[in-house]
């Protein structure tokens, strides 16, 4: 055992820390701001609103993240017409495929969340709000949402960890992120179990901070539910 | 009751050390990569095949064993030696100082350059200013990464891939500029392949030994000297008896063994 190629490549770990939160940020929040209101046209009766929506959550939480991600990066190099187009300066481009492949991939999980939390708005709340006159937006965006997200906060929770670790993915297409980062110390001086284990520890602290930034904030949401 | 489980326990302890002592390398283990043509890959119906694969039938058969061929991830292939999920390795290897740290090797069974790859007409002549700011692309944990790291790292961008195959895959989609690999891993697996057409190499043919090493050898565990002992004598003997010659004319038309 020995510590010692960590300190020194510590730099490499550090690179590995900043994509790997950059990475992560990025895709939670636009992934956030897409699933709101595609949860709530996915909570609509007509179908061919929701449908669609349906289609696109059931195929992306019913594969497995590296599978998508490997359709982006690899997929999207197959065909002549896309490698001719525009949207090349994207694809091509690592960074990019993964930050897709991540945004799609916690969005989907994100509207099925919202959308669970949306469907068991108690009964109650729904019926005063209507009895109060007010209408459909007005409904939504005083009542029904800011109580889901409330209700929702304990899972989207554990969604923003689980998009964590699913982050180590990055590292198969060339990205240095936190585990790239023990690749490369792996594979320079063959030593697993310290590179990976640094690794570990990395993701095991800001796992840590989350958490705690996540209960800071539930106390505060759901100040209501507390016994005191 | 104590008695039996006394009796269990040094019979167990019997059968570990037998274990350890008895090794007559009657059945010898080899981890290759598959995913390294024209030395090691999978035919499409997905059997070993290969120069790598060919060699270690050969050695394992002179050295009077049997073969198995365990397939590991070129990055986990030290560690899974050295975790004993097999024996050695034959698996174009090159034979480094910084690898000696962690195995031990037999002498080499081949030797080739490395060499540059880039699309055709993008580099006119080779220096350390016309590449710099390219993103080059190197299989990761491998000598031709280190050459790279430590002569270009700060002046190009490396890409590090798990395969060879997908550095290939990369440069035809045009998402690295040029790569860095064996000559003929590079030709075999790449340029003379359609989707290879419009690249050539580009540079010298390089060969520090600092990087390049002694040739690519079988790496085993320290400990295994007796192995290591047999391997030699098995690679002279094909040396000798023409089967060398004879694999290696299957694949290649020149010498690849080197000086």
């Amino acid at each position: 055992m020995d510590f010692s190629i960590i300190a020194d490549n510590i730099d490499v770990y550090l690179l590995g820390l900043k994509n790997t939160l950059i990475l992560v940020s990025l895709s939670l929040a636009i992934g956030l701001v897409f699933a709101i209101p595609l949860a709530v046209l996915r909570t609509s009766k007509n179908i061919f609103i929701s449908g669609p929506i349906n289609a696109y959550t059931y195929f992306f939480r019913g594969t497995p993240l590296l599978v998508q991600m490997f359709l982006i990066y690899y997929g999207m190099g197959q065909f002549e017409s896309i490698k001719t187009s525009f949207l090349w300066i994207f694809f091509k481009e690592a960074y990019f495929c993964a930050l897709f492949a991540f945004t799609l991939n916690t969005c989907a999980y994100t509207i099925e969340i919202i959308r669970g939390a949306i469907e068991n708005t108690p009964h109650g709340e729904v019926e005063a709000a209507k009895a109060a006159g007010m209408s459909w937006y007005l409904r939504f965006t005083r009542i029904i949402l800011p109580s889901s997200f409330r209700r929702a906060l304990p899972t989207y929770g554990n969604e923003i960890i689980f998009m964590l670790h699913g982050s180590s993915l990055a590292s198969v297409i060339t990205i240095i992120d936190i585990t790239g980062a023990a690749r490369i110390i792996n594979s320079r001086y063959y030593s697993p179990y310290e590179a990976y284990l640094t690794a570990g520890a990395f993701y095991l602290t800001i796992t840590f901070i989350l958490v705690w930034l996540l209960k800071k904030l539930e106390y505060r949401w759901l100040a209501h539910l507390r016994r005191e | 009751m104590k008695k039996i489980l006394s009796a269990l326990i040094v019979l167990s302890l019997v059968l570990a050390a037998g274990n350890g002592f008895a090794k007559d390398w009657k059945k010898i283990r080899v981890g290759v990569e598959g995913a390294y043509p024209p030395f090691s890959f999978l035919t499409p119906d997905q059997k070993l095949d290969g120069f790598d694969i060919d060699m270690a039938k050969a050695i394992v058969a002179a050295a009077g064993g049997e073969i198995e061929l365990v397939i590991s991830d070129w990055d986990g292939i030290i560690p899974g030696l050295l975790a004993k999920k097999f024996d050695c390795i034959v698996a174009s290897m090159s034979i480094t100082e910084e690898r000696k740290k962690a195995v031990a090797f037999t002498n080499k069974y081949y030797q080739t350059p490395a060499k540059f790859v880039v699309k055709k007409g993008a580099i006119k002549e080779f220096s350390k200013e016309a590449i710099k700011g390219k993103s080059v692309g190197v299989q990761r944990a491998t000598i031709h990464d280190q050459y790279l790291t430590d002569n270009y790292g700060k002046d190009v961008e490396v890409k590090r891939y798990g395969t060879q195959d997908e550095v290939y895959l990369d440069i035809a989609a045009g998402r690295i500029d040029m790569f860095l690999a064996d000559i003929i891993a590079a030709k075999e697996g790449f340029i003379e392949k359609p989707e290879g057409k419009d690249f050539q190499f580009i540079g010298p043919d390089l060969t520090d030994v600092k990087w390049f090493g002694e040739g690519a050898g079988i790496a085993c565990r320290k400990e295994d000297k007796d192995l290591i002992k047999k391997l030699n004598d098995a690679i002279q003997k094909i040396r000798k008896d023409g089967t060398y010659k004879k694999i290696q004319d299957k694949y290649f038309d020149f010498d690849i063994y080197g000086k």
